[in-house]
């Protein structure tokens, strides 16, 4: 949008929603929301304190070692489905049955068969991160121009070569926004993770919260939560963006 | 062809649903039961009506929930598809809620509206709402510039070409959001069964695991995902029907 | 060249400056297109013959300059012109009758009416027995048969071709310049056609103005006279057609990258 002739930013209009946000507080209409400097002034208490620390890094954890199996495990497996017609068939019904599945209602199976740590929120994490990146990577595959194989094989290349230099590379693309898409249901999995679990990570801490009432605790853990969900998901939004040019001129 | 795709299909099932049943003999832990065990159980809480009452109960929210954000994410997304200015203001809210973990905020909505209906209808509403809104204010925005043109130098009033032909070029994607906010709106329904109070499917699950009854807890689970599945593989063939030919934009998650 | 032209101009362009931001589309441009006839305006890409078309038609307004339609000037689109787009810009979800109709149903025009005007020009273009298609069905000349169909339907004074046959095969698109000719000879209208096929504008038109990029500008304007009213299949071996093609090539080459 325009205003007196230059042209706002994109997302500058969270700063309005921040201010209104504020406003609301400080009128104190209602005591679920606490104003945002508060809520500020809070953040900056709580990130020192011990739970805070805990829940980032167990937090963390299960993310990225969710996310390694899911990239490790879904892309390998996508570019086999993508070369493979057997395979591909095999496994497609049951990559869709688990891309559209509400996989929230396994997380109990799991902490029955796994417990209640983080093996659990590392398989939810997983499981909500990996379908998408299996089916994105199977797509890319499947859309490389025959004529590049074709290509590399007259220049007498190895099949080695072939993959790392053409295969790849040409289906980087869809991988890349696959393992976007994936990345942000992998933050949904560890929180849905962790609040069905309730007694590790921030599911631990918004449970401390929200028991004690602690309004401006709970919506400082939350904006810590969204802010870093929405980095992540900008920073692949970037990446992708850097490779998608070849992308619209196949 | 249709004969290789088929029996694919099936040797597929049969894998999988095998491979079930043998870690379930093994067994791989006490709390997993075989597949047949499972099934036994789902036809036992079948011909019972239990799983019928229970998921009554269980689609009251999510039905509630879908539609009230089909209404008003349609609306919203439409105001944002044709009002850079509205576009400017409410979008980015729904940006970071597209990413964002929104389950956290399930804790809040109990504070605030207690562990009724209420509640659950909300979470099913955040959790399908951003899709639906952020897909139909795309499709409206992007609407092929030439055919807006066309109405424009056919002297269509701003009204005609809203109606007959951004809409209607627009409803194949609003669609697709539609069906990704009903495959949201599911894990909402679970999730609020799981987290405020068990009710309905949930319930099954939560009594279930709590008198170590596995098999109707592992049926309850295969049936609500199972209902998901196919409920959205539904949505997914209207979908091709209703727009054959029409080319299809973008399909956002 | 000669033979300077009695009748009336049907479109009269004036003084048109167009700015996109900092960049200059149009300079300056003044173009006169006679009526009853067809102009081309010919030109490398780039050199603002979608923007002048658009401009005529109303869609773009002009950063300053006045465009004149039968003695009023533009505020916007109007009646007295129809559209035919690059890229047909058909409703994929309606029928060829209803997109055919679609121009008069803007209009308010009764759906009986509407759409006894429509099978009429649906036959006009050789669509008959296509009418319950949907655009996707079609091939892509047929879809520009819909197109046109539309256009013709309004009953404007003044057609706007905005490259209409750059989407369709060689040979389809040969047999649309035939039926072009037909067409100016038969509907008393006025064609303003832009293309970027050299053999093409000087096959089609009466009158072709070369417009010439950076600033964008009408460099010249061409008249063929000698072999427009001889049988449409002797005009490829014309030796004025192919003089002017090779002249119009001359000024346009070093525009070529």
């Amino acid at each position: 949008m325009k205003l007196f002739g230059y042209q706002l930013p994109a997302m500058s209009s969270l700063l309005v929603w921040g201010l209104l946000w504020e406003i609301i507080g400080q009128l104190e209409l209602t005591f679920f929301l606490p104003a945002l400097s508060d809520v500020f002034i809070t953040l900056s208490e709580i990130m020192t304190t011990k739970p805070f620390i805990k829940a980032v890094i167990d937090t963390g954890q299960a993310f990225t070692l969710g996310t390694f199996y899911a990239v490790t495990i879904g892309i390998p497996v996508g570019i086999l489905m993508g070369k493979n017609r057997f395979i591909d068939e095999l496994l497609l019904p049951w990559v869709n049955v688990f891309l559209s599945a509400p996989l929230t209602a396994l997380v109990p199976v799991l902490m029955v068969l796994f417990g209640f740590g983080l093996k659990t929120i590392v398989i939810t994490t997983t499981l909500f991160a990996i379908w998408i990146i299996i089916l994105n990577t199977r797509a890319g595959v499947k859309q490389i121009n025959p004529a590049l194989v074709e290509m590399a094989n007259s220049f007498g290349a190895s099949p080695m070569a072939a993959f790392m230099k053409i295969y790849l590379w040409a289906a980087l693309p869809e991988i890349l926004s696959g393992v976007r898409i994936g990345f942000i249901r992998a933050v949904k999995g560890v929180i849905i993770g962790q609040l069905l679990i309730s007694i590790v990570g921030f599911g631990a801490l918004f449970e401390l919260y929200s028991q004690q009432f602690l309004m401006s605790h709970f919506w400082a853990v939350l904006l810590v939560l969204f802010a870093m969900a929405f980095t992540i998901s900008e920073f692949l939004g970037l990446l992708e963006r850097k490779v998608s040019y070849y992308a619209s001129k196949r | 062809m249709r004969h290789r795709a088929l029996s694919l299909k099936i040797l597929s099932s049969v894998l999988i649903f095998g491979a079930w049943e043998v870690a379930g003999r093994v067994p791989v832990s006490f709390a997993f039961p075989t597949f047949l065990e499972s099934m036994a159980a789902l036809w036992v809480l079948t011909i019972e009506g239990t799983i019928f009452t229970a998921y009554a109960e269980t689609l009251k929210p999510l039905v509630v929930g879908v539609l009230i954000s089909a209404f008003i994410g349609i609306g919203l997304g439409i105001w944002i598809g044709l009002s850079r200015k509205f576009e400017w203001f409410i979008s980015p809210i729904f940006i970071v809620m597209q990413s964002a973990p929104l389950a956290a905020l399930i804790p809040l909505l109990i504070m605030v509206y207690g562990i009724g209906l209420t509640s659950k209808v909300f979470v099913v509403c955040i959790m399908a709402m951003p899709v639906i809104v952020l897909n139909t204010g795309g499709a409206v925005r992007n609407t092929s510039v030439s055919i807006v043109e066309m109405g424009e130098s056919f002297l269509g009033t701003r009204r005609d070409i809203i109606m007959k032909i951004i809409l209607p070029a627009a409803s194949p994607i609003i669609f697709v959001g539609l069906r990704l906010g009903v495959s949201a709106g599911f894990i909402g329904a679970i999730l609020s069964e799981l987290k405020i109070t068990p009710t309905g499917v949930g319930d099954i699950i939560t009594y279930s695991r709590s008198i170590a009854d596995y098999p109707s807890m592992y049926a309850a689970i295969f049936s609500i995902i199972l209902l998901a599945v196919l409920f959205l593989n539904l949505l997914e063939r209207i979908e091709v029907m209703l727009f054959k030919g029409i080319n299809k934009g973008f399909v956002s998650d | 060249m000669n033979n300077q032209t009695t009748s009336t101009n049907a479109v009269s362009v004036r003084n048109v400056f167009k700015n996109y931001d900092d960049v200059e589309a149009l300079h300056d441009l003044s173009l006169d297109f006679p009526k009853g006839e067809l102009t081309s305006l010919l030109g490398p890409s780039g050199c603002g013959k979608t923007t002048l078309l658009k401009i005529i038609a109303g869609l773009l307004p002009a950063t300053s300059g006045e465009v004149i339609v039968n003695g009023k000037t533009v505020t916007g689109p109007g009646p007295d012109r129809a559209f035919v787009f690059q890229d047909f810009a058909l409703l994929p979800w309606a029928s060829v009758l209803r997109n055919v109709a679609f121009g008069l149903e803007l209009r308010g025009v009764p759906k009986s009416e509407r759409e006894a005007i429509a099978e009429k020009y649906i036959a006009d273009v050789g669509l008959s027995g296509f009418e319950q298609k949907v655009p996707h069905e079609l091939s892509g000349g047929m879809r520009q048969r819909v197109g046109l169909a539309r256009a013709l339907s309004v009953n404007a004074e003044v057609l706007l071709m905005d490259e209409p046959f750059s989407a369709v095969d060689e040979q389809t698109r040969r047999k649309f310049q035939e039926d072009l000719l037909n067409l100016v000879k038969h509907e008393n209208k006025t064609f303003l056609f832009v293309t970027h096929s050299i053999e093409e504008a000087v096959y089609v038109s009466d009158q072709i103005a070369l417009l010439l990029p950076r600033p964008s500008r009408v460099s010249e304007i061409i008249r063929p006279s000698g072999f427009r009213h001889k049988p449409i299949d002797s005009i490829r071996r014309d030796s004025e057609y192919l003089d002017i093609v090779d002249k119009i090539w001359e000024s346009l080459r070093t525009y070529v990258e």
